[in-house]
Protein backbone atom coordinates (compact mmCIF):
# COMPACT_ATOMS: atom_id res chain seq x y z
CA UNK A 1 0.00 0.00 0.00
CA UNK A 2 1.67 3.58 -0.69
CA UNK A 3 0.24 5.24 1.96
CA UNK A 4 2.61 3.62 4.57
CA UNK A 5 4.76 6.18 5.24
CA UNK A 6 2.70 8.99 5.11
CA UNK A 7 4.48 11.57 3.08
CA UNK A 8 8.32 11.66 4.45
CA UNK A 9 9.72 9.78 1.70
CA UNK A 10 9.84 13.41 -0.03
CA UNK A 11 12.48 14.67 2.32
CA UNK A 12 14.63 11.45 2.77
CA UNK A 13 15.33 11.83 -1.39
CA UNK A 14 18.88 13.42 -1.98
CA UNK A 15 19.83 16.87 -3.57
CA UNK A 16 21.34 15.42 -6.37
CA UNK A 17 18.46 13.00 -7.16
CA UNK A 18 15.55 15.92 -6.59
CA UNK A 19 18.29 17.81 -8.80
CA UNK A 20 17.92 15.59 -11.60
CA UNK A 21 13.99 15.02 -11.40
CA UNK A 22 14.16 18.60 -11.56
CA UNK A 23 16.39 18.61 -14.77
CA UNK A 24 14.16 15.61 -16.37
CA UNK A 25 10.76 17.67 -15.59
CA UNK A 26 12.91 20.48 -17.53
CA UNK A 27 13.75 18.34 -20.60
CA UNK A 28 9.96 16.40 -20.30
CA UNK A 29 8.42 20.49 -20.61
CA UNK A 30 10.59 21.06 -23.73
CA UNK A 31 9.36 17.95 -25.70
CA UNK A 32 6.03 18.82 -24.50
CA UNK A 33 6.08 22.00 -25.91
CA UNK A 34 7.28 20.88 -28.58
CA UNK A 35 4.50 18.62 -29.03
CA UNK A 36 1.72 20.97 -28.51
CA UNK A 37 3.15 22.65 -31.73
CA UNK A 38 2.49 19.62 -33.49
CA UNK A 39 -1.24 19.37 -31.92
CA UNK A 40 -2.41 22.67 -33.60
CA UNK A 41 -0.42 22.66 -36.97
CA UNK A 42 -2.29 25.38 -38.64
CA UNK A 43 -2.68 27.58 -35.94
CA UNK A 44 1.11 26.87 -35.06
CA UNK A 45 2.25 27.63 -38.86
CA UNK A 46 0.25 30.92 -38.60
CA UNK A 47 1.80 31.98 -35.70
CA UNK A 48 5.31 30.91 -36.43
CA UNK A 49 4.59 32.68 -39.74
CA UNK A 50 3.89 36.15 -38.33
CA UNK A 51 6.93 35.77 -36.31
CA UNK A 52 9.05 34.81 -39.02
CA UNK A 53 8.09 37.54 -41.52
CA UNK A 54 8.21 40.13 -38.36
CA UNK A 55 12.30 38.48 -37.95
CA UNK A 56 12.88 38.28 -41.74
CA UNK A 57 12.05 41.85 -42.85
CA UNK A 58 14.43 43.45 -40.50
CA UNK A 59 16.73 41.04 -40.59
CA UNK A 60 16.94 40.72 -44.84
CA UNK A 61 17.08 44.60 -44.71
CA UNK A 62 19.71 44.70 -42.19
CA UNK A 63 21.91 41.97 -44.92
CA UNK A 64 21.42 44.16 -47.63
CA UNK A 65 22.69 47.37 -45.48
CA UNK A 66 25.70 45.81 -44.62
CA UNK A 67 25.82 44.55 -48.24
CA UNK A 68 26.04 47.87 -49.58
CA UNK A 69 28.09 48.84 -46.79
CA UNK A 70 30.98 46.41 -47.57
CA UNK A 71 31.01 47.50 -51.21
CA UNK A 72 31.27 51.26 -50.82
CA UNK A 73 34.09 50.30 -48.29
CA UNK A 74 35.83 48.46 -50.66
CA UNK A 75 35.66 51.63 -53.08
CA UNK A 76 37.08 53.85 -50.54
CA UNK A 77 39.80 51.20 -50.08
CA UNK A 78 40.81 52.00 -53.96
CA UNK A 79 40.05 55.35 -53.85
CA UNK A 80 42.13 57.18 -56.86
CA UNK A 81 43.33 60.26 -57.71
CA UNK A 82 42.79 61.50 -61.33
CA UNK A 83 45.49 64.25 -62.47
CA UNK A 84 44.07 66.01 -65.86
CA UNK A 85 46.69 67.45 -67.53
CA UNK A 86 47.12 70.59 -69.58
CA UNK A 87 46.29 70.11 -73.45
CA UNK A 88 49.11 70.16 -75.90
CA UNK A 89 51.92 68.43 -73.89
CA UNK A 90 54.23 66.25 -75.30
CA UNK A 91 54.03 62.42 -74.84
CA UNK A 92 57.69 63.14 -73.12
CA UNK A 93 56.50 65.23 -70.47
CA UNK A 94 53.83 63.52 -69.76
CA UNK A 95 56.07 60.54 -69.23
CA UNK A 96 58.17 62.49 -67.32
CA UNK A 97 55.52 63.81 -65.16
CA UNK A 98 54.44 60.74 -64.29
CA UNK A 99 58.24 59.24 -63.35
CA UNK A 100 58.34 61.94 -61.06
CA UNK A 101 54.74 61.56 -59.67
CA UNK A 102 55.28 58.37 -59.48
CA UNK A 103 58.75 58.60 -57.06
CA UNK A 104 56.76 60.02 -54.65
CA UNK A 105 56.30 58.04 -51.19
CA UNK A 106 52.56 57.94 -50.98
CA UNK A 107 51.92 56.48 -54.50
CA UNK A 108 51.36 52.98 -55.33
CA UNK A 109 51.23 53.49 -58.60
CA UNK A 110 50.95 55.24 -61.82
CA UNK A 111 48.55 54.56 -64.94
CA UNK A 112 49.04 57.03 -67.75
CA UNK A 113 46.15 57.64 -70.39
CA UNK A 114 47.58 59.89 -73.14
CA UNK A 115 45.18 62.37 -75.07
CA UNK A 116 44.86 59.56 -78.23
CA UNK A 117 44.27 56.62 -75.69
CA UNK A 118 41.47 58.97 -73.97
CA UNK A 119 40.28 59.34 -77.28
CA UNK A 120 40.44 56.11 -78.82
CA UNK A 121 38.55 54.65 -74.94
CA UNK A 122 35.52 57.66 -75.88
CA UNK A 123 35.17 56.61 -79.33
CA UNK A 124 34.36 53.16 -78.38
CA UNK A 125 32.70 53.56 -75.51
CA UNK A 126 30.20 56.55 -76.23
CA UNK A 127 29.69 55.86 -80.03
CA UNK A 128 30.37 59.32 -81.04
CA UNK A 129 32.87 58.55 -83.61
CA UNK A 130 32.07 60.42 -86.49
CA UNK A 131 31.24 63.29 -84.45
CA UNK A 132 34.26 63.27 -82.81
CA UNK A 133 36.44 63.15 -86.00
CA UNK A 134 34.83 66.25 -87.31
CA UNK A 135 36.30 67.93 -84.16
CA UNK A 136 39.69 67.46 -86.58
CA UNK A 137 41.67 67.95 -83.50
CA UNK A 138 41.98 65.90 -80.13
CA UNK A 139 39.67 67.75 -77.02
CA UNK A 140 40.70 65.51 -74.55
CA UNK A 141 43.73 65.60 -72.32
CA UNK A 142 46.21 63.15 -70.81
CA UNK A 143 45.38 61.53 -67.69
CA UNK A 144 47.42 60.07 -65.10
CA UNK A 145 45.57 58.15 -62.95
CA UNK A 146 47.40 58.05 -59.05
CA UNK A 147 46.84 55.30 -57.03
CA UNK A 148 47.72 56.09 -53.60
CA UNK A 149 49.84 53.84 -51.15
CA UNK A 150 47.63 51.98 -48.32
CA UNK A 151 49.10 54.85 -46.02
CA UNK A 152 47.14 57.74 -48.47
CA UNK A 153 43.84 55.91 -48.63
CA UNK A 154 42.35 57.73 -45.74
CA UNK A 155 40.16 60.64 -47.01
CA UNK A 156 42.43 63.16 -45.33
CA UNK A 157 45.48 61.72 -46.53
CA UNK A 158 44.85 61.30 -49.84
CA UNK A 159 43.15 64.91 -50.29
CA UNK A 160 46.77 65.82 -49.14
CA UNK A 161 48.22 64.37 -51.84
CA UNK A 162 46.12 65.79 -53.73
CA UNK A 163 46.95 68.88 -53.30
CA UNK A 164 50.20 68.63 -53.41
CA UNK A 165 49.60 67.15 -57.25
CA UNK A 166 47.56 69.84 -58.03
CA UNK A 167 50.28 72.73 -57.66
CA UNK A 168 52.32 71.14 -59.83
CA UNK A 169 52.54 73.35 -63.06
CA UNK A 170 51.54 70.70 -66.04
CA UNK A 171 48.23 69.48 -63.75
CA UNK A 172 45.29 71.70 -64.79
CA UNK A 173 42.50 69.69 -62.97
CA UNK A 174 42.41 67.35 -60.08
CA UNK A 175 39.79 64.92 -58.79
CA UNK A 176 39.09 62.89 -56.10
CA UNK A 177 35.71 61.28 -55.73
CA UNK A 178 36.04 60.55 -51.98
CA UNK A 179 33.11 63.36 -51.65
CA UNK A 180 30.34 60.92 -53.05
CA UNK A 181 31.32 58.23 -51.16
CA UNK A 182 31.01 60.12 -48.25
CA UNK A 183 27.65 60.74 -48.93
CA UNK A 184 26.90 57.11 -49.60
CA UNK A 185 27.68 56.11 -46.58
CA UNK A 186 26.20 58.62 -44.81
CA UNK A 187 23.15 57.39 -46.62
CA UNK A 188 23.72 53.91 -45.60
CA UNK A 189 23.95 54.97 -42.14
CA UNK A 190 21.19 56.32 -42.18
CA UNK A 191 19.42 53.51 -43.66
CA UNK A 192 21.09 51.40 -41.16
CA UNK A 193 19.71 53.32 -38.30
CA UNK A 194 16.25 53.33 -40.14
CA UNK A 195 16.28 49.57 -40.49
CA UNK A 196 17.01 49.48 -36.42
CA UNK A 197 14.28 50.85 -35.40
CA UNK A 198 12.11 49.13 -37.77
CA UNK A 199 13.50 46.03 -36.01
CA UNK A 200 13.04 47.75 -32.57
CA UNK A 201 9.42 48.16 -33.41
CA UNK A 202 8.60 44.17 -34.85
CA UNK A 203 10.59 42.61 -32.14
CA UNK A 204 7.68 44.44 -29.78
CA UNK A 205 5.36 43.05 -32.37
CA UNK A 206 6.59 39.32 -32.27
CA UNK A 207 6.63 39.55 -28.28
CA UNK A 208 2.78 40.48 -28.55
CA UNK A 209 2.51 38.25 -31.30
CA UNK A 210 3.66 35.48 -28.41
CA UNK A 211 2.10 36.98 -25.57
CA UNK A 212 -1.49 36.72 -27.19
CA UNK A 213 -1.11 33.34 -28.33
CA UNK A 214 0.27 32.15 -24.79
CA UNK A 215 -2.73 34.15 -23.28
CA UNK A 216 -5.08 31.84 -25.84
CA UNK A 217 -3.13 28.23 -24.80
CA UNK A 218 -3.38 29.60 -20.90
CA UNK A 219 -7.16 29.48 -21.12
CA UNK A 220 -7.42 26.51 -22.66
CA UNK A 221 -5.42 24.97 -19.66
CA UNK A 222 -7.36 26.16 -17.12
CA UNK A 223 -8.91 23.21 -15.84
CA UNK A 224 -5.27 22.06 -15.84
CA UNK A 225 -3.35 24.59 -14.22
CA UNK A 226 -6.19 25.09 -11.34
CA UNK A 227 -5.70 20.91 -10.88
CA UNK A 228 -2.10 21.62 -10.89
CA UNK A 229 -1.88 24.11 -8.51
CA UNK A 230 -4.85 22.36 -5.92
CA UNK A 231 -1.91 19.20 -5.70
CA UNK A 232 0.42 21.41 -4.86
CA UNK A 233 2.06 22.54 -8.01
CA UNK A 234 4.55 25.89 -7.49
CA UNK A 235 4.29 28.89 -9.57
CA UNK A 236 7.31 28.35 -11.66
CA UNK A 237 6.30 24.85 -12.38
CA UNK A 238 3.03 25.74 -13.56
CA UNK A 239 4.74 28.15 -15.34
CA UNK A 240 7.41 26.36 -16.74
CA UNK A 241 5.47 24.78 -19.91
CA UNK A 242 4.40 28.23 -21.21
CA UNK A 243 8.01 29.55 -21.25
CA UNK A 244 9.23 26.80 -23.27
CA UNK A 245 6.43 26.79 -25.24
CA UNK A 246 7.28 30.87 -26.35
CA UNK A 247 10.79 30.04 -27.02
CA UNK A 248 9.73 27.08 -29.15
CA UNK A 249 7.80 30.08 -31.10
CA UNK A 250 10.47 32.40 -31.10
CA UNK A 251 12.84 29.74 -32.46
CA UNK A 252 10.72 28.61 -35.03
CA UNK A 253 10.16 32.51 -35.91
CA UNK A 254 13.84 32.75 -36.38
CA UNK A 255 14.03 29.84 -38.23
CA UNK A 256 11.30 30.87 -40.34
CA UNK A 257 13.05 33.89 -41.08
CA UNK A 258 16.44 32.60 -41.98
CA UNK A 259 15.11 30.43 -44.42
CA UNK A 260 12.93 34.07 -45.74
CA UNK A 261 16.06 35.89 -45.98
CA UNK A 262 18.01 33.06 -48.23
CA UNK A 263 15.54 32.39 -50.39
CA UNK A 264 15.32 36.05 -50.75
CA UNK A 265 18.97 36.50 -51.35
CA UNK A 266 18.88 33.70 -53.75
CA UNK A 267 16.79 35.63 -55.24
CA UNK A 268 18.18 38.90 -55.90
CA UNK A 269 21.68 37.22 -56.37
CA UNK A 270 21.00 37.05 -60.47
CA UNK A 271 19.89 40.56 -60.70
CA UNK A 272 23.07 41.90 -58.73
CA UNK A 273 25.43 40.01 -61.07
CA UNK A 274 23.72 41.47 -63.93
CA UNK A 275 24.21 45.07 -62.05
CA UNK A 276 27.60 44.13 -60.94
CA UNK A 277 29.17 43.19 -64.13
CA UNK A 278 27.40 46.87 -65.85
CA UNK A 279 30.19 48.01 -63.79
CA UNK A 280 32.78 45.51 -64.45
CA UNK A 281 33.36 44.87 -60.90
CA UNK A 282 33.23 41.51 -58.92
CA UNK A 283 30.83 41.84 -56.34
CA UNK A 284 28.14 38.48 -54.94
CA UNK A 285 25.79 39.52 -52.23
CA UNK A 286 27.04 38.04 -48.64
CA UNK A 287 24.61 36.55 -46.22
CA UNK A 288 23.51 36.56 -42.78
CA UNK A 289 26.65 34.58 -41.79
CA UNK A 290 27.25 32.79 -38.60
CA UNK A 291 26.43 35.28 -36.34
CA UNK A 292 23.85 36.48 -37.78
CA UNK A 293 21.99 33.53 -38.00
CA UNK A 294 22.59 32.62 -34.32
CA UNK A 295 21.68 36.21 -33.28
CA UNK A 296 18.40 35.55 -35.38
CA UNK A 297 17.86 32.55 -33.56
CA UNK A 298 18.44 33.41 -30.33
CA UNK A 299 16.83 36.57 -30.58
CA UNK A 300 13.41 35.03 -31.96
CA UNK A 301 13.89 32.42 -28.43
CA UNK A 302 14.50 35.65 -26.15
CA UNK A 303 11.52 36.90 -28.17
CA UNK A 304 9.22 34.06 -27.63
CA UNK A 305 10.83 33.78 -23.87
CA UNK A 306 9.61 37.50 -23.16
CA UNK A 307 6.50 37.35 -24.60
CA UNK A 308 5.02 34.72 -23.07
CA UNK A 309 6.38 35.61 -19.42
CA UNK A 310 4.16 38.60 -19.88
CA UNK A 311 1.18 36.44 -20.92
CA UNK A 312 1.97 34.44 -17.71
CA UNK A 313 2.86 36.92 -15.19
CA UNK A 314 -0.53 38.46 -15.96
CA UNK A 315 -2.60 35.46 -16.18
CA UNK A 316 -1.24 32.54 -14.26
CA UNK A 317 -1.62 34.16 -11.22
CA UNK A 318 -5.41 35.04 -11.54
CA UNK A 319 -6.48 31.23 -12.25
CA UNK A 320 -6.96 29.63 -8.70
CA UNK A 321 -8.60 26.57 -7.92
CA UNK A 322 -12.13 27.18 -6.80
CA UNK B 1 -3.79 16.57 13.52
CA UNK B 2 -6.97 19.33 12.31
CA UNK B 3 -7.84 22.33 14.95
CA UNK B 4 -10.62 24.40 14.22
CA UNK B 5 -10.76 27.57 16.89
CA UNK B 6 -13.68 29.69 15.76
CA UNK B 7 -13.87 29.44 12.57
CA UNK B 8 -15.10 31.80 11.07
CA UNK B 9 -16.32 32.24 6.73
CA UNK B 10 -18.00 34.67 5.55
CA UNK B 11 -18.42 35.15 1.75
CA UNK B 12 -18.52 38.15 -0.38
CA UNK B 13 -22.07 38.48 -0.96
CA UNK B 14 -22.40 37.94 2.82
CA UNK B 15 -23.93 34.70 3.11
CA UNK B 16 -22.10 33.12 6.45
CA UNK B 17 -21.05 29.63 5.64
CA UNK B 18 -19.30 28.95 8.62
CA UNK B 19 -20.03 30.25 12.28
CA UNK B 20 -17.43 29.91 14.93
CA UNK B 21 -16.60 26.67 13.97
CA UNK B 22 -14.25 24.32 16.64
CA UNK B 23 -13.22 20.79 16.44
CA UNK B 24 -10.66 18.93 16.53
CA UNK B 25 -9.22 15.71 14.17
CA UNK B 26 -6.59 13.68 15.63
CA UNK B 27 -3.76 11.98 14.03
CA UNK B 28 -4.68 8.88 12.58
CA UNK B 29 -8.44 9.35 12.93
CA UNK B 30 -11.27 8.99 10.48
CA UNK B 31 -13.38 11.73 11.07
CA UNK B 32 -16.76 12.40 8.60
CA UNK B 33 -18.63 15.77 8.39
CA UNK B 34 -22.42 15.52 7.71
CA UNK B 35 -25.30 17.78 7.50
CA UNK B 36 -27.43 18.97 4.73
CA UNK B 37 -26.34 21.09 1.36
CA UNK B 38 -25.27 24.43 2.35
CA UNK B 39 -24.47 23.45 5.88
CA UNK B 40 -20.90 24.90 5.13
CA UNK B 41 -19.28 21.43 5.05
CA UNK B 42 -17.55 21.85 1.39
CA UNK B 43 -16.35 25.24 3.12
CA UNK B 44 -14.68 23.90 5.68
CA UNK B 45 -12.84 21.46 3.74
CA UNK B 46 -11.83 24.30 1.00
CA UNK B 47 -10.40 26.08 4.01
CA UNK B 48 -8.30 22.94 4.87
CA UNK B 49 -7.37 22.79 1.17
CA UNK B 50 -6.33 26.73 1.68
CA UNK B 51 -8.81 27.31 -1.29
CA UNK B 52 -10.73 29.59 0.62
CA UNK B 53 -9.14 31.56 3.94
CA UNK B 54 -11.28 32.35 6.82
CA UNK B 55 -12.74 35.15 7.51
CA UNK B 56 -11.87 34.72 11.57
CA UNK B 57 -10.83 32.37 13.69
CA UNK B 58 -7.66 30.21 13.63
CA UNK B 59 -7.14 26.56 11.61
CA UNK B 60 -3.99 24.29 12.65
CA UNK B 61 -3.03 21.40 10.63
CA UNK B 62 -0.20 18.78 11.39
CA UNK B 63 0.81 22.00 14.07
CA UNK B 64 0.83 24.60 11.77
CA UNK B 65 -1.73 27.51 11.85
CA UNK B 66 -2.82 27.94 7.90
CA UNK B 67 -3.30 31.47 8.49
CA UNK B 68 0.51 32.16 8.85
CA UNK B 69 1.63 30.46 5.79
CA UNK B 70 2.26 32.80 3.03
CA UNK B 71 1.56 32.47 -0.69
CA UNK B 72 4.41 30.99 -1.75
CA UNK B 73 3.89 28.35 0.82
CA UNK B 74 0.81 27.18 -0.42
CA UNK B 75 1.88 24.53 -2.69
CA UNK B 76 4.60 22.69 -0.56
CA UNK B 77 1.19 22.53 2.37
CA UNK B 78 -1.16 21.32 -0.29
CA UNK B 79 1.00 18.27 -1.14
CA UNK B 80 0.75 17.33 2.55
CA UNK B 81 -3.32 17.24 2.04
CA UNK B 82 -4.78 14.63 -0.46
CA UNK B 83 -7.72 15.74 -1.88
CA UNK B 84 -10.73 14.16 -3.29
CA UNK B 85 -13.49 16.43 -4.87
CA UNK B 86 -16.97 15.29 -5.43
CA UNK B 87 -16.43 16.35 -9.55
CA UNK B 88 -12.95 14.37 -9.20
CA UNK B 89 -11.70 16.82 -11.32
CA UNK B 90 -9.20 14.99 -13.64
CA UNK B 91 -8.24 15.73 -16.94
CA UNK B 92 -10.32 14.46 -19.44
CA UNK B 93 -7.32 14.49 -22.26
CA UNK B 94 -4.61 12.46 -19.84
CA UNK B 95 -4.38 8.87 -19.84
CA UNK B 96 -5.55 7.52 -15.89
CA UNK B 97 -1.74 6.84 -15.44
CA UNK B 98 -0.97 10.68 -16.32
CA UNK B 99 -4.21 11.88 -13.93
CA UNK B 100 -2.26 9.86 -10.87
CA UNK B 101 1.01 10.73 -11.84
CA UNK B 102 0.54 14.03 -12.08
CA UNK B 103 1.18 14.75 -7.89
CA UNK B 104 4.27 12.86 -8.27
CA UNK B 105 5.71 14.84 -11.34
CA UNK B 106 4.94 18.13 -9.45
CA UNK B 107 6.59 16.95 -6.28
CA UNK B 108 9.85 16.40 -8.27
CA UNK B 109 9.36 12.45 -8.17
CA UNK B 110 12.44 10.64 -10.25
CA UNK B 111 11.06 9.37 -13.49
CA UNK B 112 11.84 5.84 -13.35
CA UNK B 113 10.05 5.91 -10.18
CA UNK B 114 6.57 7.26 -11.30
CA UNK B 115 5.52 3.69 -13.04
CA UNK B 116 6.26 1.33 -10.24
CA UNK B 117 4.10 4.16 -7.41
CA UNK B 118 1.29 4.46 -10.41
CA UNK B 119 0.81 1.17 -10.34
CA UNK B 120 0.76 0.26 -6.82
CA UNK B 121 -2.08 3.71 -6.02
CA UNK B 122 -4.18 2.09 -9.46
CA UNK B 123 -3.78 -1.36 -7.38
CA UNK B 124 -4.98 -0.08 -4.77
CA UNK B 125 -8.21 1.14 -5.78
CA UNK B 126 -8.54 -1.57 -8.14
CA UNK B 127 -8.11 -0.30 -11.08
CA UNK B 128 -4.23 -1.76 -12.70
CA UNK B 129 -6.21 -2.51 -15.47
CA UNK B 130 -7.50 0.83 -16.75
CA UNK B 131 -4.04 2.39 -17.01
CA UNK B 132 -4.23 3.70 -20.16
CA UNK B 133 -8.00 4.61 -20.46
CA UNK B 134 -9.18 7.74 -20.71
CA UNK B 135 -11.45 9.42 -17.84
CA UNK B 136 -14.33 9.49 -20.19
CA UNK B 137 -13.81 5.81 -20.96
CA UNK B 138 -14.56 5.23 -17.43
CA UNK B 139 -17.96 4.71 -15.08
CA UNK B 140 -18.49 7.34 -12.57
CA UNK B 141 -17.04 5.15 -9.97
CA UNK B 142 -14.28 3.99 -11.49
CA UNK B 143 -13.61 8.30 -11.84
CA UNK B 144 -14.11 8.50 -8.51
CA UNK B 145 -11.49 5.76 -7.44
CA UNK B 146 -8.84 7.49 -10.21
CA UNK B 147 -9.05 10.75 -8.10
CA UNK B 148 -8.66 8.38 -4.50
CA UNK B 149 -5.27 6.76 -6.25
CA UNK B 150 -4.23 10.71 -7.70
CA UNK B 151 -4.83 11.80 -3.77
CA UNK B 152 -2.91 9.27 -2.00
CA UNK B 153 -0.11 8.36 -4.74
CA UNK B 154 2.00 11.05 -3.15
CA UNK B 155 1.20 9.77 0.51
CA UNK B 156 -0.27 12.51 2.07
CA UNK B 157 -0.88 12.53 6.10
CA UNK B 158 -4.34 14.23 5.27
CA UNK B 159 -6.98 12.85 3.00
CA UNK B 160 -10.04 15.37 2.59
CA UNK B 161 -12.70 13.97 0.98
CA UNK B 162 -15.76 16.09 -0.38
CA UNK B 163 -18.97 13.94 -1.08
CA UNK B 164 -16.91 11.13 -3.00
CA UNK B 165 -19.67 8.93 -3.08
CA UNK B 166 -22.21 11.94 -4.02
CA UNK B 167 -22.62 10.22 -7.23
CA UNK B 168 -22.95 6.61 -6.46
CA UNK B 169 -25.03 3.88 -5.77
CA UNK B 170 -25.06 2.52 -2.32
CA UNK B 171 -23.10 -0.79 -2.89
CA UNK B 172 -20.20 1.56 -4.64
CA UNK B 173 -20.28 4.25 -1.88
CA UNK B 174 -19.68 1.61 0.79
CA UNK B 175 -16.96 0.02 -1.69
CA UNK B 176 -15.35 3.55 -1.59
CA UNK B 177 -15.74 4.35 2.12
CA UNK B 178 -14.18 1.34 2.92
CA UNK B 179 -11.21 2.13 0.75
CA UNK B 180 -10.82 5.25 3.18
CA UNK B 181 -10.94 3.07 6.05
CA UNK B 182 -8.31 1.05 5.19
CA UNK B 183 -5.86 3.76 4.07
CA UNK B 184 -7.08 5.40 7.45
CA UNK B 185 -6.01 1.82 9.06
CA UNK B 186 -2.32 2.55 7.26
CA UNK B 187 -2.05 6.02 9.61
CA UNK B 188 -3.76 8.50 6.92
CA UNK B 189 -5.80 10.73 9.02
CA UNK B 190 -9.34 10.83 6.63
CA UNK B 191 -11.83 13.73 6.65
CA UNK B 192 -14.68 12.74 4.52
CA UNK B 193 -17.81 15.38 4.36
CA UNK B 194 -20.66 13.47 3.29
CA UNK B 195 -24.71 14.26 3.77
CA UNK B 196 -24.98 10.21 3.88
CA UNK B 197 -26.31 9.35 7.32
CA UNK B 198 -27.03 5.66 6.84
CA UNK B 199 -23.83 4.77 5.24
CA UNK B 200 -21.70 6.78 8.45
CA UNK B 201 -24.01 4.28 10.56
CA UNK B 202 -22.80 1.42 8.64
CA UNK B 203 -19.38 2.32 8.37
CA UNK B 204 -19.65 2.97 12.55
CA UNK B 205 -16.82 6.25 12.41
CA UNK B 206 -17.18 9.10 14.52
CA UNK B 207 -18.41 12.10 12.82
CA UNK B 208 -19.70 15.93 13.15
CA UNK B 209 -22.73 17.53 12.11
CA UNK B 210 -23.38 20.54 10.93
CA UNK B 211 -26.19 23.14 10.62
CA UNK B 212 -25.92 26.29 9.18
CA UNK B 213 -22.37 26.47 9.64
CA UNK B 214 -22.26 25.53 13.39
CA UNK B 215 -21.97 22.10 15.04
CA UNK B 216 -25.13 20.73 15.74
CA UNK B 217 -25.17 19.41 19.46
CA UNK B 218 -24.22 15.91 20.01
CA UNK B 219 -27.94 15.09 21.49
CA UNK B 220 -29.08 16.22 18.43
CA UNK B 221 -27.51 14.71 16.15
CA UNK B 222 -27.78 11.00 17.17
CA UNK B 223 -25.75 7.73 16.04
CA UNK B 224 -22.01 7.60 17.00
CA UNK B 225 -21.45 10.92 17.35
CA UNK B 226 -18.34 10.84 19.60
CA UNK B 227 -17.95 14.83 20.67
CA UNK B 228 -15.39 16.97 19.98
Amino acid sequence: MPARDSGAQVSRRTLGQRFSAYLAHHRQTLFDGLQQLGRQPLATFMTVAVIGIALALPAGALVLVNNARGLSAGWQGTARISLFLKNGLSDGTVQQLADSVRAHSGVAAVQVISAEQALVDFQRRSGFNDTLSLLGSNPLPAVLVVQPTAAYTAPAAAQQLAQSFGALPQVDQVRMDVQWLKRLQAILALLHRGVLIVAVLLAIAVVLIVGNTIRLEIENRRAEIEVSKLLGATDRFVRRPFLYHGAWYGLAGGVLAWILVLIGLALMGGPVDQLVGLYGSHFSLSGLGASGVLGLLAGGIVLGWLGSWLAVARHLRAIEPT
Amino acid sequence: MIEFHEVSKRYDGGNEALAGLSFTAERGEMLFVTGPSGAGKSTLLKLLALIERPSRGQIIVNGRNLGGLRRRQIPHYRRQVGVIFQDHKLLLERSVFDNVALPLVIGGVPRNEIPRRVGAALELVGLLHKERALPIQLSTGEQQRVGIARAVISRPPILIADEPTGNLDPELSYEVMRLFQRLNQVGITVLVASHDHNLIRRLGQRFISLRAGRLVPPELAGGAYAGT
